[in-house]
């Protein structure tokens, strides 16, 4: 698990590390077959465990933001729980109005790679999973699986909502125990208080 | 359904009409403030960067579409999420709840604009009807009513004033000292941004605590000033004054002898009403007063009340923001909010060949999310640059920027559109035309000088900003589309505000602007507030709006 998570998040096993065991692949099979009684969504008949993508999807997309903000000296978009914040968001939040783009453009995303590269985008090498994001981004992909949302559109969307994920409140579903903010030396809460403000005046 | 006839009916209440319903309610006469959205507090968003953001967290909600202008000729649907909508806000108070609480006096040249630069080429520049001496008390009214922490003194180009600020000033933040100790080598004078936000307590408010969230929240301890925290509870307090919110104005009537006879309006549940009154206040922002009044037809005025001369609606602008920002070695950042404390006026008049000018200051704290907007031109959005641009600036930034005057156009306008309609079926704003070129050359010598600013304070790596397009005039400082005038043919108002040739019909925002300033606009929207109240007063005790 991510060191850089406080300990309640690496030990409790709560409803989102399950989660995110699933989408790494750590636990998929195990909370997948037996997991209906303990995680009572699974019995809606979804195909997955989360709100609005599948399995396969989720995957993709979880994979596509680890590129946008990966994992260095600090956690990247995975180990912040960006795609909860997604997902979550997609399903019944701000972002609902968005759910038809990321079914069809994730779709058109994973015809692209297939096409270019014969081979999924979770199974690419970093520099190739990088060419693949330069070129959508840039618009130069074969537009063929691209009508609405236009490939650049699209790549733009996932950027923001990544942004929004890794640096928005905890509360929305991403940003898992402040880490964007503590990559940046914020302290959270803030420090409110006129003792520091008065120590301002000369 | 009928409602019992009063004295004024206010449409708005935000800052323009907050102030006016204070200003009749006080004076006696019986008033009902009509206001399409609701009472915001802090609860309802806490510190919460994405909800304010990204929810319409002030309004207004989806049912109120606009059309925005995509190419000349074409438009778009937009609700107020999205760009191209020039959102301010919909709620008691509305911008001023939330808004950076900048409150700047205009120049004594920003109210003679065609006296001082002559009117470019296809350009509607003109001269306010009022001088700035006119206007003086009135914005002294609003510093002290509203409350405004601020001092002049190292400001040279500061319009004379009678009385000082009614609280002391801000101090400078980090960056401001750092910015400070540039301008005083540049020969610059530098000075505290005046804010209408309390630096000591103030008529029972709080005095701020430096947090880290102002521009963007509703303050969490009743620090900064707005409509909702001042005028309209004395309004309200006055028992003349019935506050209605969640209500929706679609016209105004006039009547075949040319007066106002009152307002139809929507409540909550979509019943519709009718408000009859003595007189009627239209303070719905420069885009909604605008729209409203083209959407009151009438045998008398066919176009549009007070439009018989094609002018409502005309001339919108808003600000063309510019600047520069680099990279300083040592933090700049010290987490004590706002951020913005530092201004020079050195570059608002007397630029050598440039029509114009801006006010320059820091900026307020830019939040973790939206600072992922923060880049120079061509940088990487995402990767590991990203990441390294985040650490390596978010707290080593040196940034100035201002707010560029435009030059108005008579087809820069707010028109209604003949097929989209709203909730209500009422026909939506739509914005249209685009800024005049020598807009960009002002902004291009404005942002030169931050340039210099900010290098002289240490920056290094520094990219500029400003805007190559000519499109979107309006946005949150909306102003400018029904400009008062002594002439009723080149003008909405008079000098006080009135609607030519509609003896009982005002209007109280900035709409009335004639030209917007290189400030943010929301003092003079209110002193404007005061000085159209005042008049409404006079005329109503002589008699006049009966
Ligand atoms: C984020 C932000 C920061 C800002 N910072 C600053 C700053 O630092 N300094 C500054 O000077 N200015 C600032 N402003 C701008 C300032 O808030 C506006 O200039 C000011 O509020 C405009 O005043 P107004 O009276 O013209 O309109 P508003 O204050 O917008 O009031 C109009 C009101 O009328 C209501 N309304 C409209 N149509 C109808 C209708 N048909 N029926 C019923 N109600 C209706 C609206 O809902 C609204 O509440 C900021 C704005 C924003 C959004």
């Amino acid at each position: 698990m991510n060191p850089a998570l406080p300990a309640s998040h690496r030990t409790a096993v709560t409803r989102r590390s399950a989660l995110k065991l699933t989408m790494m692949g750590l636990a998929g099979t195990a909370v997948g077959a037996g997991g209906s009684a303990v995680f009572p969504w699974l019995a809606k008949g979804r195909p997955g465990p989360y709100r609005f993508f599948t399995d396969a999807e989720a995957e993709l997309l979880v994979a596509i933001c680890e590129q946008i903000i990966p994992r260095d000296d600090v956690g990247g978009a995975t180990d912040a729980g960006v795609i909860h914040y997604i997902d979550r968001q997609v399903a019944a939040g701000m972002l609902r109005e968005h759910a038809p783009t990321y079914r069809r453009g994730l779709e058109a995303f994973r015809l692209t790679c297939l096409a270019a590269h014969q081979a999924a985008f979770t199974e690419l090498s970093t520099e190739a999973k990088t060419e693949v994001l330069r070129t959508i981004e840039a618009a130069r992909a074969d537009p063929a699986p691209w009508g609405e949302p236009a490939q650049d559109a699209f790549f733009r969307l996932v950027v923001d909502h990544t942004m929004q994920g890794f640096y928005g409140s905890p509360r929305h579903g991403g940003n898992r125990g402040y880490l964007s903010y503590r990559m940046l030396g914020l302290d959270y809460p803030q420090v409110l208080g006129r003792n520091k403000f008065r120590s301002l005046e000369p | 359904m009928n409602q019992r006839h009063v004295n004024a009916v206010v449409v708005g209440a935000g800052a323009g009409g907050g102030i006016v319903a204070k200003e009749l309610a006080a004076a006696g006469l019986s008033v009902v403030l009509l206001e399409r959205g609701g009472w915001i507090s802090f609860e309802q968003h806490d510190h919460d960067e994405l909800f304010t953001r990204l929810q319409l967290a002030y309004g207004p909600d989806e049912r109120h579409p606009r059309m925005a202008q995509t190419t000349p000729g074409q438009w778009r649907r937009v609700i107020s999420s999205e760009s191209g909508y020039s959102n301010n806000a919909a709620c008691v108070g509305s911008g001023t709840v939330f808004y950076g609480a900048m409150g700047w006096r205009f120049m004594e040249q920003d109210f003679r604009m065609r006296t001082t630069y002559g009117v470019p080429e296809n350009s509607t520049l003109d001269d306010w009807p009022i001088s700035y001496a006119d206007l003086e008390p009135f914005y002294e009214k609003a510093e002290r009513e509203i409350g405004v922490s601020g001092d002049m003194t190292t400001n040279p180009f500061s319009p004379p004033r009678q009385r000082p600020y009614p609280m002391p000033a801000f101090p400078y933040n980090r960056e401001g000292r750092m910015l400070k100790g540039a301008a005083d080598r540049l020969g610059w004078h530098a000075f505290p941004i005046p804010m209408l936000r309390n630096s000591v307590p103030y008529r029972g408010r709080n005095a701020c605590i430096g947090c880290r969230y102002c521009v963007g929240f509703a303050c969490e301890i009743n620090a900064k000033n707005g409509s909702h925290n001042t005028v309209i509870p004395a309004a309200l307090a006055t028992g003349n004054c019935e506050l209605r919110i969640n209500v929706m104005v679609s016209e105004v009537t006039v009547d075949e002898r040319g007066r106002a006879r009152g307002v139809h309006y929507f409540d909550g549940q979509d019943q519709a009403h009718w408000q009859p009154a003595d007189l009627v206040v239209l303070a719905g922002g420069a885009i909604e007063t605008a729209r409203l009044l083209l959407n009151s037809k009438s045998p008398l005025f066919p176009n549009g009340a007070g439009n018989r001369h094609d002018w409502v609606g005309r001339n919108l602008q808003g600000h063309t923001y510019c600047g520069a920002e680099g990279h300083a070695a040592e933090e700049t950042y010290d987490d004590v909010g706002a951020g913005a404390t530092i201004a020079i006026s050195d570059f608002n008049h007397g630029n050598p060949g440039v029509c114009g000018g801006a006010m320059l200051c820091n900026g307020f704290i830019v939040t973790p999310y939206s600072f992922t907007r923060v880049r120079p031109p061509g940088a990487a959005r995402w990767g590991k640059a990203h990441k390294d641009f985040q650490r390596r600036y978010f707290k080593h930034r040196l940034e100035v920027h201002g707010p560029v005057q435009e030059i108005p156009l008579f087809e820069s306008r707010v028109e209604v559109d003949p097929a989209v309609r709203d909730h209500w079926g009422i026909p939506v704003a739509r914005m249209g035309g685009r800024r005049h070129p020598l807009v960009l050359e002002i902004a291009r010598f404005i942002a030169a000088q931050a340039e210099n600013w900010v290098r002289e304070a240490g920056a290094t790596d520094i990219w500029t900003r400003v805007p190559t397009g000519l499109q979107g005039a309006g946005g949150q400082h909306q102003a400018g589309t029904c400009r008062m005038g002594s002439d009723p043919t080149t003008s909405v108002t008079d000098r006080h505000g009135r609607v030519h040739e509609i003896d009982n019909l005002y209007i109280s925002d900035g709409s009335l602007h004639v030209t917007n300033g290189g400030f943010n606009p929301a003092l003079t929207i209110m002193a404007l507030g005061y000085w159209v109240g005042h008049h409404i007063v006079q005329d109503w005790r002589g008699g006049r709006p009966r």
